[in-house]
């Protein structure tokens, strides 16, 4: 049956400036015929039952941005305080080498994917090469479908990057367009890796934009990302973020979803090698009409894995919040310690919060723990600060930032924490928002 | 300063203060004792301003004015400050950063200048040495991981930053071993003063050795039954609370 989002969104682009390799045609063909055949997930399907995609479904996309690589940018979206002016900046799905400037660093090499996918036997040709089986995972097959912009970003064996990479994915413009992005990480045996992934974009952005992003950590290595979906109020964002941890490497991950009228986040992190060891921190702040689905999976599949999962959601006006956090621990991932807690804030009546944790083990000796909570601020801890002199509007904005600041009060880097407290801060609806 | 009169007081549909009447002037200590159950802990809470406690009838003015009618920040403002007898953990906000703002809205709200952060640490360090706390609970969030004793003389460290004008203590000697209640009595009599007064709620005389009351005042099932001077405390310590419930039913009588 012809899906006339399905459509719009499948349509030809802008034509690409090279002849594809016969493989990479074939993978595009694949994932084309799967995503005809099988459509968009219905609400039945288990993975979009909070997202339904109907509200999708009255707009009609322009395949990509024949703009996106000459558009004027409002200026100063692509700014963080704290990091150096080496970025990668992406607008509209394409990246742009007039606002960015390569990070230069001993044992790290950035390459554009057209030129990557070149390559018969790299790493995008893996990337795009991975199948995806599952139905639900629509906009993954898209992304292979479509994506023709992104880079594969490596980081030699034993090399330790001490400057953060700031990759920026930029939306702008009013009008409706689709575009696809696709990252490649892959870090060496032993080395180290900060990288800021931020999702921004114009106050009026209307993009759907999909974000394909996979990381792949060698033995020993450690990533320290931060995630910061700041996108407008108005935008799509769809992101699938996949990590694969080979033995003791380390993932420390720091996730902040505070944009976009409509967000969706699948987060896969597999714990592959013996004592791969992943962190979690995150929040996701909604207002108005906002629209968060974050989905957590995490899999355990070697011996003394760990991970450490701690999440906030806080939700006021008519927004509504969903938070999936599923464990799975593999037959043999025997000395898995894992945990999930989560603890959500609603702050008005009409907002809404799902959570669902789950827990599955397959192992022995496993620890594994979950709290999941949705309330409201703590009425005794209100009281005892107002006792002390704070006004009330004053009181409550303490809590709520106090309450989020979990996903961020390990940041070393202190104008950046400042920065995302105050992001934090203007978005809880403490001055006065209507409940 | 205080006048309480014919205070009723209801919580959850109970009534609780049955026509308490007390007055407070400046710079007196008011120890105010009784058994479990007899509205202590309420009279500290409706004199701080905590939601769901009904004032049936009566009234309380302070300076003059109708404390009742004013929010809990605008009590703190005006001097009133409740030191609490379970203070709660906040997990997240800095002890420090929340002693500022507290002190500088209450100062804004008097029209005062507020502190910067170097003068705010000069006076923190002043009050840190007379509760002998440590620096390093300035670092942690409210309350959060305090052991009980931390956590009751926290709450008298903040009383000395915030200086009110009436002090209220709710069972702050609870759970206090003789040091910690030592360190609370000098915090407390360090700053008896006379245009400041105290109102101690407490279930033991102990307390009162080391601060010594103007009045004693025991209050059973909603009122006071007894006033007295300092002897009425250990009156009660010698012969406990039974002979309270003989006045209650002679006074019903």
């Amino acid at each position: 049956m012809a899906d006339p989002l399905l459509d719009s969104l499948l349509a030809p682009g802008p034509a690409p400036t090279r002849a594809a390799p016969a493989w990479l045609d074939a993978a595009r063909r694949q994932a084309r015929e799967a995503l005809v055949r099988e459509g968009l997930p219905g609400a039945r399907n288990e993975a979009w039952k909070y997202t339904s995609l109907r509200a999708l479904a009255q707009r009609r996309y322009m395949p990509g941005d024949a703009q996106a690589a000459t558009r004027n940018l409002e200026r100063g979206l692509a700014d963080l305080p704290g990091l150096g002016d080496a970025r990668l900046v992406f607008a509209n799905g394409v990246f742009r080498a007039d606002l960015s400037r390569l990070p230069e660093a001993a044992g790290l090499v950035v390459e554009p994917l057209a030129d990557a996918l070149a390559d018969a036997d790299g790493l995008a040709r893996a990337s795009f090469e991975r199948r995806f089986d599952d139905p639900a995972q629509v906009f993954a097959r898209l992304n292979t479908a479509l994506a023709d912009d992104g880079f594969v970003l490596r980081v030699a064996p034993g090399a330790r990057v001490a400057e953060p990479v700031h990759v920026v994915v930029l939306g702008a413009g009013a009008q409706a367009l689709a575009w696809n992005l696709r990252l490649v990480v892959e870090l060496g045996a032993g080395s180290a890796l900060t990288l800021v992934e931020h999702h921004a974009g114009e106050a009026d952005d209307a993009q759907l934009g999909n974000v394909v992003a996979e990381f792949a950590l060698g033995a020993g290595a450690r990533l320290d990302l931060l995630q910061l979906q700041v996108a407008a109020e108005s935008a799509t964002r769809i992101r699938r973020s996949a990590f694969t941890l080979a033995a003791d490497a380390v993932l420390n991950l720091r996730t902040l979803e505070l944009g976009g009228a409509l967000a969706r986040h699948d987060l896969v992190v597999g714990l592959d090698g013996d004592r791969a060891r992943l962190t979690s921190r995150g929040v996701f702040v909604v207002r108005a009409r906002q629209h968060s689905d974050t989905r957590l999976d995490v899999r355990h599949r070697a011996r003394d894995t760990a991970c450490d999962l701690v999440w906030r959601g806080v939700a006021s006006g008519r927004a509504r919040g969903v938070l999936h956090g599923a464990i799975t621990v593999d037959p043999g991932a025997d000395g898995t310690d894992a945990s999930l807690d989560t603890k959500n804030l609603l702050l008005s009546a009409q907002a809404e919060i799902d959570v669902q944790p789950v827990l599955e083990i397959h192992a022995d000796e496993v620890k594994a723990a979950h709290g999941a909570t949705v309330g409201q601020l703590d009425e005794r801890a209100l009281f005892y600060l107002r006792t002390r002199g704070l006004p009330e509007a004053e009181a409550r904005a303490l809590l709520t930032l106090a309450f989020c600041r979990v996903a961020v009060d390990t940041l070393e880097n202190v104008a950046l924490r400042e920065h995302v407290d105050a992001l934090l801060l203007e978005r809880l609806p403490v001055h006065g928002e209507p409940a | 300063m205080l006048k309480i009169e014919n205070l009723h007081v209801r919580v959850a549909g109970k009534d609780i203060l049955k026509g308490l009447s007390l007055s407070v002037g400046a710079g007196e200590v008011h120890a105010i004792m009784g058994p479990n159950g007899a509205g202590k802990s309420t009279l500290g809470n409706v004199l701080a301003g905590r939601d769901g406690y009904e004032v049936v009838d009566g009234s309380v003015t302070y300076d003059g004015i109708d404390l009742l009618a004013l929010e809990p920040e605008q009590r703190a403002a005006a001097g009133v400050f409740l030191a609490f007898q379970y203070p709660v953990e906040i997990p997240g906000v800095n002890n420090t950063y929340f002693l500022r703002a507290a002190l500088n809205a209450q100062r804004k709200a008097r029209g005062e200048i507020e502190l910067d952060s170097i003068q705010f640490l000069r006076k923190v360090r002043e009050k840190l040495a007379v509760l002998h706390l440590k620096d390093e609970l300035l670092h942690r969030a409210v309350n959060e991981g305090f052991s009980g004793g931390e956590k009751k003389r926290n709450e008298i460290f903040q009383m000395a930053l915030l200086e009110p004008r009436l002090a209220i203590l709710d069972e702050t000697d609870s759970g206090l071993d003789i040091d910690a209640l030592k360190m609370v009595a000098d915090g407390v009599n360090a700053m008896r003063d006379p245009t400041r007064a105290f109102v101690v709620i407490t279930h033991y005389q102990r307390l009162l050795d080391y601060i010594v009351p103007d009045f004693v005042h025991v209050l059973a099932d909603g009122r006071i039954v007894q006033s007295g001077d300092k002897s009425l405390a250990l009156k009660l310590e010698e012969e406990g609370y039974a002979w309270v419930a003989e006045r209650r039913v002679a006074g019903a009588a």
